[in-house]
């Protein structure tokens, strides 16, 4: 299966090698960094490169390339799952996945990727059973580590691995034992520039963070599961149940977790916390353009929408910008042509406004396609598809948990288009 | 040295300040980035080549560090060798070289201290194979490890045994591959799997000898160790489909509880093993219809399940086993699992159930990006054979201004397969905003994608062209290019009244300059000139002023439209084409040379060619096919989806053939098996988290919660009755037509079976019941025994090292009301398992995977001086001896001071062969270890009598024997025959050669039956 494991950083630097099998050689890199050189940009580069004797499989994530070599037939999807799971675990190890931290801890990232395969088969993906094997670094025990010289490498022989639940290590004793569930839903949406609504998803995500001691058997249910159009889980979670009863029945992992995903897929039920009303116009002769955009909340249930931010990408041809914000600041970078406008709690009294003239670049003709504009915005306590948790029960353990749900609506693929409606062409 | 090295680190100081240089001169100005980027290639091999010539420069301190390496690996200090492995890692995982340090290293593979241990493995496995002399000097001590009574410490020996690839240990690999494939413990079993595969890939001679243990494992009803056992079977024998058979069902039943990885692996195995098995489910002329599948979707599950139903084919139950049971699994939160499943549904299931997977396959759109690449890649595949599954999520193709290059040609390619003439008019209203994007090339994407949608959808044709020559208007010239390259084809296609397209393209000739573009224009220049008489000699005579400064491919054409205004038009041009024949006589590209040499014979008659230029007209203005525009996934269904090969479309290395469905159905019966009641496993060796799970292992159906209602949130339980249900329906109605063609059918088949088999729930729960009180009491006649027996070494004790030796009164009776209690179980837990097959075979039949949890008090801590000690019969074959039954043994220290040198001491009868464990040298207070010893009992009813030492007192006990089907030993059958006759009384036979054994098991089972 996977034979070897490169980390490169984003100049083509190769700074951790690992090979489960037969060491192969770094030149087989080559291939990738041609053709990295060629793609525009690092996003660009494919998953799959197909060379005389290798194949390389990469992903590209957190500015770093994970580049694993494959010799035989193996389904690619099962490399590129195995390679983010080798970022996940960096980032839970070390708090991130960047280059420094990689090369700070050098030998453990080395041991931990020793332990996850084994002749290039996952062995030990699960967190719970890693960090057992290998703890995680903490300031204290890097300073007692130094003091006694004792080391991060687990000393009492693990039984996580090897029982049926190996996503839970057992023994786990907590004084304080408690449950905390995160309902986190994003809004895909495009709206036009009518605000009308294009498209409108809400993809949704229940995280969990469970600190339990022994073997609790947990058993969550929706007021409305109805609601949910497609789902997928953590493997602690029993299918059966969910088919039949549409609850979530699981032994959960120790820690935090994502216990499901979801998907709820009712256009016209998605409601829509916000509008905008914007105008980016360019005249037609003459280097000089406006722009007008003002922000107010929609459908909101009643809360308060907070960090609301509005991202466009200006044509290639601006020169300059020159606006002014009734509320929040708003920040322009002349090499990307990104504003950024930062506008926090939206007050429905006074609603925020941006609005100024643009300059293009002298003899630039007019710019063909208007930006559209990506708003970023977050609703506390309140899950946009209308999803409640109705209850958590526990069995198998005595003692009482303490529960707590909370939920929280932001904004994912957020866009508003300003596109003028050009004569169709094809109609 | 230091000279090198001041010189090393100016370069890479210099590489760096370039490097910062560049990205700021990137920002400045992009133009200069080629030029630079070439420097920087020149200056950071050095960092990442290894072996380039970099390496003889830093070789020097290379050695230099080396040394201080060696000598705090030679040290006394742990600290200092740990921290010196650490370094020795470090150097690893950046690649550079530290094999010089392999004999200082390879001394400290024996070390206590568990990261050094772990270090030190770690550089083994790396430079093993480049130093395979030194690597022998640690192979003892893994033989060593593979003994050790931790589960762990054993596979983890065989983990870096099996790693080292030195051919000369491969008999010692396989000897320890075999051992472990019938460890009791199922990491072990797992470890082995993965060494399978390690060793075949060290030494292919071993093919056979490794199929003996893959097979043996299959038969592995362990969740664990069934991905990895799969694992290797693909890639030692994936051939050998006649060893799944009988694991079929097992597999297909285990696949939920399965970790993830090994879904995959199993789910794309059993996708093959389907093909070869099952007659194909879709419709006679195996060809999608797109039609008749339209009407499927539109109509719910339901009806459609009926319609299949109403035809004449039946899907065999196992077929339907594996689609059931893989489905549950599109909803993990692997994507290569879900993919797995999907690729199953696409090649297995019945037409109408395919679009099952749709939705999931969506959802792996939302995430990460060489996901979704994967995914789309596959849909792209899938929707040319069936627009259907994937048209109600269309919005879910439309292309985002974020998506990498990549993402956005794929969904092009999507969005051009869905189209139909419903929603051929969105999808162009979508197109016309993608040919509008800053990416060009994605633009020039789009209009290809119009050009095809205009070629599938006649009604959309014309209004698509117009669409296109709006384009030839715009400002950029990649996008006026594509646009000339596809309505060069549309035209061809539709060769009627497009003069006015013709000559607005003439127009614009001069401001092109893509030399594609200008190429098209001139073909089409040539190929309808009698549509454009005037403008065409025009063209030619800009041309012919311009040719020598055009690409090749232009020249080409410009020699072709020369040619054909020749033929048509010779009145004008006449001189213009022997001018330019003449150019292309004395061009530099030999292609050109050729053609105009070629063209000019044809075209201008002389004497010599008279007869082929009579037909030069007809060759050159001869009507040609329009090109077909198709998609680039139109032939990539030949492989399996969601392979690699499919990816990259060849073949990759390793890619097994997906078959074709065969005409009959082979033999179905192949793959029944007796219904053995599921894993036990688990139960015995982790008693601490079982018993919370097992409701969820569902597969005992016992150790519910005591609440009623909660059988309900146990997936699993619910799943499992309906399991048996089936097992006992398919079983029952197969019984027929197995028991009378079964090969093994040595024993004739209990006609109870199917009876007692819809009862096995209950009476698996009333076996444990009845077990539980049989192991009642036999640990009463234990203690009792007990009692009597310590009672002399407590008295004894203080004598300084005594063998203290009991004999046990009455020892016979006592023995008798022991064994039989273990004779009850036995029989309880055979009958529910209504398994006459394990009767007529040796123990190992039953497989490692099946262990009784029962144990047995050997020792009371109160008798054993603070030593506890329970054991157990694994059931498994004795590793040490196949006349041996192996005895696990538990010690446990309750005492508050370490106990030292446990071991066995002297035996009775004196004959008895026991194989004992290696004295185990210090246990802690609290600590506990499991041992194994093999006693072969001779297949007497005499206890094993043997002492147990402690540093200063020896314990002794008896171990009764216990047979199977077979005796141990001497091997003699033992046959048992149940009839049912009516109002519930029974015949019970037993034939055996050994008449003593005979008439207890006789009684055995009479009480055991009575019982239950």
């Amino acid at each position: 299966m996977i034979n070897s494991l490169f980390l490169i950083n984003p100049s083509g630097e190769m700074f951790l090698e690992k090979h489960w099998k037969s060491v192969v050689s770094r030149s087989v890199c080559d291939y990738f960094l041609e053709a990295k050189e060629k793609a525009l940009e690092p996003e660009d580069v494919p998953p799959v490169i197909h060379t005389p004797h290798h194949y390389l499989i990469s992903i590209y994530r957190d500015k770093l390339f994970f580049l694993s070599v494959i010799q035989t037939e193996v389904p690619p999807l099962f490399v590129i799952e195995f390679l983010h799971r080798v970022a996940e675990m960096i980032q839970d190890y070390f708090g991130e996945c960047s280059e420094t931290v990689v090369k700070d801890h050098m030998v453990m990232v080395y041991e931990l990727l020793e332990e996850m395969l084994d002749n290039g088969f996952p062995l030990a993906t699960e967190s719970n059973v890693l960090k057992e094997m290998i703890r995680p670094p903490t300031i204290l025990r890097s300073v007692v580590n130094t003091l006694t010289g004792t080391s991060n490498v687990g000393d009492t022989l693990l039984t996580g691995q090897l029982s049926t639940i190996p996503w839970r290590r057992a023994g786990v004793r907590y004084t304080n034992n408690e449950a905390y569930f995160d309902v986190v839903e994003e809004i895909d949406a495009i709206l036009d520039q009518s605000g009308t609504t294009v498209f409108a998803e809400i993809q949704g995500v229940v995280e969990a963070c469970v600190k339990l001691s022994g073997m609790p058997d947990l058993t969550l249910s929706f007021m409305n599961p109805r609601l949910l159009d497609d789902v997928s889980f953590h493997p602690c979670v029993r299918y059966k149940l969910w088919e039949s009863e549409r609850v979530l029945s699981f032994i959960p992992p120790d820690g935090n977790f994502t216990l499901m995903t979801y998907h709820v897929n009712a256009q016209n039920l998605v409601a829509i916390p916000v509008y905008v009303k914007q105008s980016i116009s360019f005249f037609e002769c003459g280097s000089d353009g406006r722009l007008d955009v003002t922000v107010g909340p929609k459908q909101t249930m009643g809360k308060t929408v907070e960090g609301v931010m509005v991202t466009v990408h200006l044509p290639k041809t601006i020169l300059s910008i020159n606006l002014t914000a009734t509320q929040g600041s708003y920040t322009y970078d002349n090499g990307t042509k990104l504003l950024v406008w930062d506008i926090g709690k939206l007050n429905p009294q006074k609603l925020p406004n941006l609005r100024g003239s643009l300059s293009l670049q002298a003899g630039a003709p007019k710019p063909e396609e208007n930006p559209s504009l990506n708003i970023d915005l977050k609703i506390q306590q309140l899950a946009i598809s209308g999803l409640k948790v109705n209850r958590l029960d526990m069995f198998g353990e005595k003692y009482k948990p303490f529960k707590g749900v909370k939920y929280i609506t932001k904004a994912g693929k957020f866009q508003v288009l300003t596109i003028t409606a050009s004569i169709n062409k094809y109609t | 040295m230091n000279g090198h090295r001041g010189f090393s680190v100016l370069r890479s100081e210099a590489a760096g300040a370039v490097r910062t240089a560049l990205v700021s001169a990137e920002n400045l100005q992009l133009t200069l980035k080629t030029e630079l980027s070439q420097e920087e290639q020149h200056l950071t091999p050095h960092t990442h080549t290894n072996g380039g010539p970099d390496e003889t420069h830093t070789k020097g301190y290379c050695t230099e560090v080396n040394e201080d390496l060696k000598e705090m690996l030679e040290s006394n200090k742990e600290s200092l060798k740990l921290e010196a492995m650490k370094r020795v890692v470090g150097l690893i995982a950046k690649g550079k070289n530290a094999s010089e340090l392999f004999p200082a290293v390879v001394k400290n593979v024996a070390s206590k201290n568990i990261e050094l241990k772990k270090l030190v493995y770690v550089y083994l496995v790396r430079y093993a194979e480049e130093q395979q002399d030194l690597a022998l000097l640690s192979i003892s001590t893994f033989q060593r490890a593979l003994k050790d009574p931790n589960q762990l410490i054993r596979a983890s020996a065989l983990r870096v045994l099996s790693s080292i690839r030195v051919p000369i240990i491969v008999p010692i690999m396989m000897l320890a591959i075999k051992e472990a494939a019938s460890d009791m413990s199922p990491y072990v079993r797992k470890t082995s799997a993965h060494a399978i595969q390690k060793l075949y890939s060290l030494d292919q001679d071993q093919k056979e000898l490794l199929i003996e243990v893959i097979e043996k494992l299959l038969k592995d009803k362990s969740t664990l160790v069934a991905g990895s056992v799969v694992m290797a079977f693909e890639e030692v024998c994936p051939d050998r489909i006649d060893l799944i058979h009988k694991n079929y069902r097992k597999l297909c039943n285990l696949l939920v509880d399965v970790e993830e990885w090994g879904q995959v692996v199993i789910i794309s195995m059993l996708t093959r093993y389907a093909r070869t098995q099952f007659t194909s489910p879709w419709k006679e002329d195996g060809v999608f219809d797109e039609h008749n599948e339209r009407a499927f979707y539109e109509s719910d599950e339901e009806k459609t399940r009926d319609e299949t139903e109403a035809k004449p084919y039946m899907m065999d139950p196992d077929h339907r086993l594996l689609l059931r049971n893989t489905k549950p699994l599109l909803q993990s939160r692997n994507t290569a699992v879900v993919m797995s499943v999907a690729q199953l549904y696409w090649h297995l299931a019945p037409k109408n159930e395919v679009s099952i997977v749709t939705k999931s396959l969506v959802r792996l759109l939302r995430s990460h990006r060489e996901v979704q690449y994967i995914v789309l890649q596959n849909i792209a595949t899938m929707s040319i054979q069936r627009k259907g599954m994937f048209e109600p999520y269309m919005k879910s193709f439309y292309v985002r201004s974020t998506d990498a290059t990549h993402i956005k040609s794929l969904k092009l390619e999507i969005l051009t397969s869905l189209a139909n003439e419903a929603n051929i008019s969105t999808i162009l209203r979508e197109f016309q905003t993608y040919v509008k994007s800053q990416d060009k090339q994605f633009a020039a994407g789009t209009i290809q994608a119009i050009g095809r949608c205009a070629t599938n959808i006649s009604e959309v044709t014309d209004t698509c062209l117009n669409g296109l020559v709006l384009l030839l208007s715009n400002r950029d010239e990649t996008v006026v290019a594509e646009s000339v390259v596809v309505i060069r084809k549309l035209l061809q296609i539709q060769p009627t009244q497009h003069s006015d397209i013709i000559k607005h393209m003439a127009k614009l000739f001069d401001n092109i300059t893509v030399p594609m573009a200008r190429a098209s224009i001139l073909w089409l220049m040539g190929e309808y000139c009698e549509r454009v008489p005037k403008i065409a000699p025009d063209v030619l005579r800009k041309m012919a002023k311009s040719f020598t400064s055009e690409e090749d491919i232009v020249k080409l054409q410009i020699v072709n439209l020369a040619a054909k205004l020749y033929l048509t038009n010779s009145k004008q041009t006449k001189l213009l084409t022997q001018y330019i024949l003449n150019l292309g006589k004395y061009d530099q590209n030999y292609d050109i040379r050729d053609r105009t040499r070629f063209i000019r014979q044809l075209i201008v008659p002389n004497d010599k060619n008279g007869a082929l230029s009579k037909y030069a007209h007809r060759i050159l203005l001869a009507p040609k096919p329009a090109p077909v525009l198709e998609s680039a996934y139109k032939d990539r269904d030949r492989y399996q989806l969601g392979t690699l090969s499919h990816t990259i479309n060849t073949k990759a290395s390793g890619y097994l053939e997906l078959s074709d469905w065969p005409a009959v159905a082979p033999d179905q019966s192949v793959r029944n098996v007796e219904v053995i009641e599921p894993v036990k496993i688990h139960h015995s060796i982790f008693p601490s988290t079982v018993k919370e799970w097992a409701p969820s292992l569902g597969k005992t159906g016992k150790s519910k919660p005591a609440k009623s209602s909660d059988d309900k949130f146990y997936s699993d339980s619910g799943e499992e009755e309906e399991e048996e249900e089936k097992g006992s329906g398919s079983s029952s109605s197969e019984d027929g037509s197995s028991s009378s063609s079964s090969s093994e059918g040595v024993c004739p088949r209990v006609d109870a079976e199917s009876h007692v088999q819809k009862n096995s729930s209950q009476s698996s729960e009333e076996s444990d019941k009845s077990s539980s009180q049989s192991e009642k009491s036999s640990s009463e006649s234990d203690s009792e025994k007990k009692e009597r027996k310590t009672k002399t070494p407590l008295q004894k004790k203080t004598v300084k090292p005594t063998t203290i030796f009991v004999n046990v009164i009455n020892q016979h009776s006592v023995l008798q009301t022991f064994s039989y209690s273990h004779w009850s179980t036995l029989c309880v837990s055979l009958f529910t398992q209504l398994c006459p097959l394990s009767l007529a075979f040796p123990l190992q039949l039953s497989g490692p995977a099946f262990v009784p949890e029962k144990s047995h008090d050997l020792l009371h801590r109160m008798t054993g001086k603070g030593l506890s000690a329970q054991y157990q019969f694994p059931r498994q074959p004795c590793l040490y001896q196949p006349t041996m039954v192996s005895v696990q043994i538990s010690l446990t220290n309750t005492t508050d001071h370490p106990l030292e040198q446990i071991h066995i001491g002297d035996r009775s009868p004196t004959g008895l062969n026991i194989h004992c464990f290696n004295t185990i040298e210090c246990l802690e207070p609290e600590a506990s270890v499991t041992v194994f010893i093999g006693i072969d009992f001779n297949d007497s009813t005499q206890a094993a009598n043997f002492q147990l030492w402690l540093k200063t007192l020896c314990l002794v006990y008896p171990v009764p024997c216990r047979f199977a089907g077979k005796t141990a030993s001497s091997g003699a059958v033992v046959l048992v025959t149940v009839e049912l006759r009516e109002s519930s009384t029974a015949l019970i036979t037993i034939n055996t050669e050994k008449s003593v054994m005979g008439s207890m098991l006789l009684r055995d089972l009479k009480l055991a039956l009575a019982q239950t």
